[in-house]
């Protein structure tokens, strides 16, 4: 006999949906707070680099001062904004409004739309402070 | 009909035994999260690349010593529950499954050990 719940239709996925805003913003959602999970990594070392002394932390600050490490930054900063706006949204549906579908489109068109504006207004606030 | 006990009807913890706990804690840590990564976000672009007596005597300062470390408890704990789901909604087979979720635990404490070890250094001895 065959593996009878191997055979056993499967309910459709992600892939025979076509992608709309909500849908799109929480899976980024997620993915986002996952990039955010292994960032702390950056957090722990720049934290480590300072109390371990001046020449390493000056290596790490170098490091992260390199093209690539700007480009890891800014992603970094970016993903935080995007994910603590889509936590927004989730707060403002615990409370029970924003339901209504369309409504629910625009607050995920602006969670975007947010998130890349405020990371890049940080970034050039950053570089003007300094 | 319902099947429940009176005492597991009053307990209201369901078959999990946690209730509600983990989305509550996931929503205390995300309204925690909220100033205390913007405060954590303008800090970073104040201090990134700066010189480190500079950033050693700003985290030196008791209430930017005592936030930080708020930061990384509050944000560590919401992350470990977090990934906590990823690795249940991803990961089917039992084994790998109870190993990641062991390994996610380590993970996040080790990155608030070595986090809040690097800011007490720094706060107490300079």
């Amino acid at each position: 006999m065959t593996n009878v719940t191997r055979s056993r239709p499967l309910s459709p996925h992600l892939q025979i949906y076509k992608p709309i805003p909500t849908m799109v913003m929480s899976i980024v959602h997620r993915i986002t707070g996952g990039a955010l999970y292994f960032g702390t990594i950056l957090v722990a070392w720049w934290l480590i680099a300072a109390a371990s002394g001046a020449a390493y932390y000056d290596w790490v600050n170098w490091l992260f001062g390199t093209l690539i490490g700007k480009l890891v930054l800014f992603g970094y900063t970016w993903a935080l904004v995007h994910h603590m706006l889509g936590g927004i949204r989730h707060f403002i549906w615990d409370l029970g409004y924003g339901y209504e579908k369309h409504f629910a489109t625009k607050m995920a068109k602006a969670t975007l739309a947010g998130s890349v504006a405020l990371t890049l207004l940080l970034w050039i606030v950053g570089s003007l402070v300094r | 009909m319902d099947m429940r006990t009176p005492l597991g009807k009053v307990r209201g913890l369901g078959s999990a035994k946690e209730g509600t706990d983990h989305f509550w804690r996931q929503r205390l840590t995300a309204v925690a999260n909220l100033p205390l990564l913007i405060f954590f976000v303008f800090f970073v672009a104040r201090y990134a690349g700066a010189p480190h007596a500079e950033f050693v005597a700003a985290l030196a300062n008791p209430f930017v010593a005592v936030i930080i470390a708020l930061v990384v408890t509050s944000a560590l704990v919401h992350m470990r529950i977090g990934m906590q789901v990823i690795i249940e909604d991803y990961v089917h087979a039992e084994g790998a499954k109870i190993a990641l979720l062991m390994l996610n635990t380590f993970f996040a404490i080790a990155i608030g050990g070595l986090c809040l070890f690097a800011v007490l250094k720094i706060a107490f001895a300079g």
